[in-house]
């Protein structure tokens, strides 16, 4: 089996008197997609918020690799490989999609302020280089027509593939995807799934999926872990969570109240 | 904005031709066309080597202040366009310029060449101090703590530095000497002037397009992303501080050896708030904003405005009989700036750079204009 990548280990977020996230654990094997699933507010986005740093938990740790990276700020942590999207897009809508993604190699390139605003030598040399590596990501997510397009003239959907774009320039060893498809039209949730599996497959990247539809969750993770209120309420491969007594009543629940 | 879209025919072939500045060869003889009419002017003026005055000689004069605010407002522009803080004491880092470069010539000889990077780089490092608040607070608190560099600043060379800056007298600067030529004239100056600015405004403009603007946009647009992005944000908000305080004090210096004379009046805060202006009205953000902004405003205030005022003072006793004209005719300049600077931030908020991206798009469009 495989090495674990992230394990959560005994996590709890409340803001005020709303818990939040409550002793949560389980583990994210190296190459896997696991998928947490809930309704809405069970706490699925403040769980991607601690792990990437945006949220500090007033208690547990959580390790990646091997490193307790509770206390890193966010940049350290995308440092070390984490990178994310968000449930409501946060794109820089002035720039090109082009750009969004050439900002994402901020970690990878190497330019300072002197270089830069000397551009000839080093600059222009890094800025081609890595323009090479952006513009395969753009045609693996098919954007090509919409590389120079201002990012706030695109459609939902182009957005939202746009990040996913920005997510992959980071190269990152862990993605977090925060409802990547929520919001789409069929046709757009089945192009994000097979982007999804695709990174899985070609870049092996590990990937921590959020997603409300239970049934397309079933179909593309390893494994599933199931969140209500703030609880771990199951964890399991997805045949199982899919016949899982807590999970359907908490979904029930939902679809009734 | 303009850079997605091009003459129908002609493709980029290279990366390296699709991030080129110029890329047309339109676009080429533009710019240097400019560039070289610029150079000229000074040697078409009476004083210059011909002797004919084609070019009036005050021109001159105007052009190096012109050159000289672009400078300080390009790097307001890094700070506050692309970093997206607000600065409102740009005018104190002009000053800490001056006065560095005034008191490292008249107290210790340095040479011209010699006083404008020092002073530039101890201004970097005062205007790194007054970023130091921005690891903390942002927008309109950050705003305010600019603001206080614009009173201690002025206060701190007022009082307890009097006897470097002459208080609130005027201080003399020595006249420059440049290429071991003893320069009073605007002429050498322009040559020294003119080819910074020019510089300098490249520099911003390469800055801008890799990778440490594409960090400080990152920043002015969604700082959390930004730190997403492995960004450290404090880090740049501080190069920006720091970078955008090395031109005002470039710009400061320069006005102290061109003018050989400097009063902290030339930096109250309302110097500060018309270097914003400038630079909103020529387009925060973008590269050729300081230069539009700055030619604007100057012409504005210098030209348009004192060509208003009599006709206007005249009109007043009968326009609002109630005022006593004597009492508002102090007040019609700045009135009338204010009246300009509202009426075109509701026209067209994002600047004069802006619509002319627009414009430079539907040329390259033409015929089609849909
Ligand atoms: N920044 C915050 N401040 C206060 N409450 C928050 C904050 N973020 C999340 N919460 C609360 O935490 C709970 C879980 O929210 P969230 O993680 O967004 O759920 P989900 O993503 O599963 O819909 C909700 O009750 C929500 O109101
Ligand atoms: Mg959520």
């Amino acid at each position: 089996m495989s090495s674990v990548k992230l394990h959560i280990d005994d996590v709890s977020l409340s803001f005020g008197g709303i818990k939040a996230l409550q002793h949560i654990s389980f583990d994210v094997r190296e190459g896997e997609i696991v998928s947490v699933i809930g309704p809405n507010g069970a706490g699925k986005t403040s769980l991607i918020n601690s792990i990437n740093g945006f949220y500090k938990p007033q208690s547990g740790r959580i390790l990646f690799g091997g490193r307790d990276i509770t206390k890193l700020p966010p940049y350290k942590r995308a440092q070390l490989g984490i990178s994310r999207t968000f449930q409501n897009i946060a794109l820089y809508t002035n720039m090109t999609a082009l750009d969004n993604l050439m900002a994402a190699r901020h970690l990878h390139m190497k330019s300072n302020m002197l270089t830069g605003a000397l551009f000839i030598g080093p600059a222009q040399r890094e800025e081609i280089e890595h323009r090479v590596i952006v513009e395969e990501i753009i045609e693996f997510l098919e954007m090509e027509a919409i590389r120079k397009s201002i990012v706030g003239t695109l459609s939902y959907g182009l957005r939202k593939r746009v990040e996913l774009g920005r997510a992959l320039a980071l190269e990152p060893e862990l993605l977090l995807l925060d409802e990547p498809m929520a919001g789409m039209n069929q046709e757009e949730k089945e192009d994000m799934a097979r982007f999804i599996l695709d990174i899985h497959e070609q870049r092996r990247t590990t990937i921590l999926l959020i997603e409300h539809d239970v049934g397309l969750v079933m179909d593309i993770s390893n494994h599933v872990v199931a969140l209500d209120f703030g609880q771990k309420i199951a964890e399991g491969p997805p045949a199982e969570i899919s016949q899982n007594e807590a999970v359907i009543r908490a979904y029930l629940g939902q679809e009734n109240g | 904005m303009s850079s997605n879209i091009r003459p129908s025919g002609v493709f980029d072939t290279t990366y390296s031709d699709d991030i080129a500045l110029n890329r047309t060869r339109g676009e080429k003889a533009v710019s240097y066309g400019i560039v070289a009419l610029l150079l000229l002017i000074p040697l078409l003026s009476l004083e210059g080597p011909f002797g004919i005055s084609l070019v009036p000689q005050s021109l001159v004069g105007t052009i190096i202040r012109i050159a000289i605010l672009v400078i300080s407002v390009q790097g307001l522009n890094i700070l506050t366009g692309y970093t997206g803080q607000v600065s409102l004491g740009h005018a104190a880092f002009m000053a800490v310029g001056a006065y560095s470069g005034a008191y490292l010539a008249r107290q210790f000889g340095f040479s011209f060449w010699l006083a404008l990077p020092t002073s530039a780089l101890f201004t970097g490092v005062i205007g790194l101090l007054f970023g130091l608040p921005s690891l903390r607070v942002k927008g309109f608190y950050l705003s305010m703590a600019t603001l206080a560099a614009q009173f201690i600043i002025p206060w701190t060379l007022r009082y307890p530095l009097e006897h470097i800056s002459n208080g609130s007298r005027p201080l003399d600067v020595p006249v420059p000497d440049l290429f071991g030529i003893n320069f009073g004239a605007d002429g050498a100056m322009y040559y020294i002037v003119i080819p910074l600015a020019m510089a300098l405004s490249l520099a911003a403009r390469n800055i801008s397009r890799t990778r440490t603007g594409r960090a400080m946009i990152s920043i002015r647009d969604n700082d959390l992303a930004a730190e997403l992005l492995g960004i450290n944000v404090f880090s740049y908000k501080l190069q920006a501080f720091f970078v955008s305080a090395v031109y005002a004090g470039i710009a400061g210096c320069l006005m102290a050896f061109h003018t050989n004379n400097i009063s902290l009046e030339f930096f109250a805060p309302q110097v500060s708030i018309e270097l914003l202006a400038m630079l909103i009205i020529g387009g925060a953000g973008f590269p050729l904003g300081p230069m539009f902004g700055v030619a604007f405003v100057i012409l504005l205030t210098q030209n348009v405005i004192p060509a208003l005022v009599p006709s206007l003072y005249s009109a007043l006793p009968s326009l609002l009989p109630f005022l006593a004209p004597v009492n508002v005719f102090a007040a019609l300049n700045p009135l009338l700036f204010g009246l300009a600077l509202m009426i075109f931030l509701i026209v067209e908020p994002r600047g004069l750079a802006y619509r002319w991206e627009i414009l430079k798009i539907s040329w390259k469009i033409r015929p089609f204009s849909y």
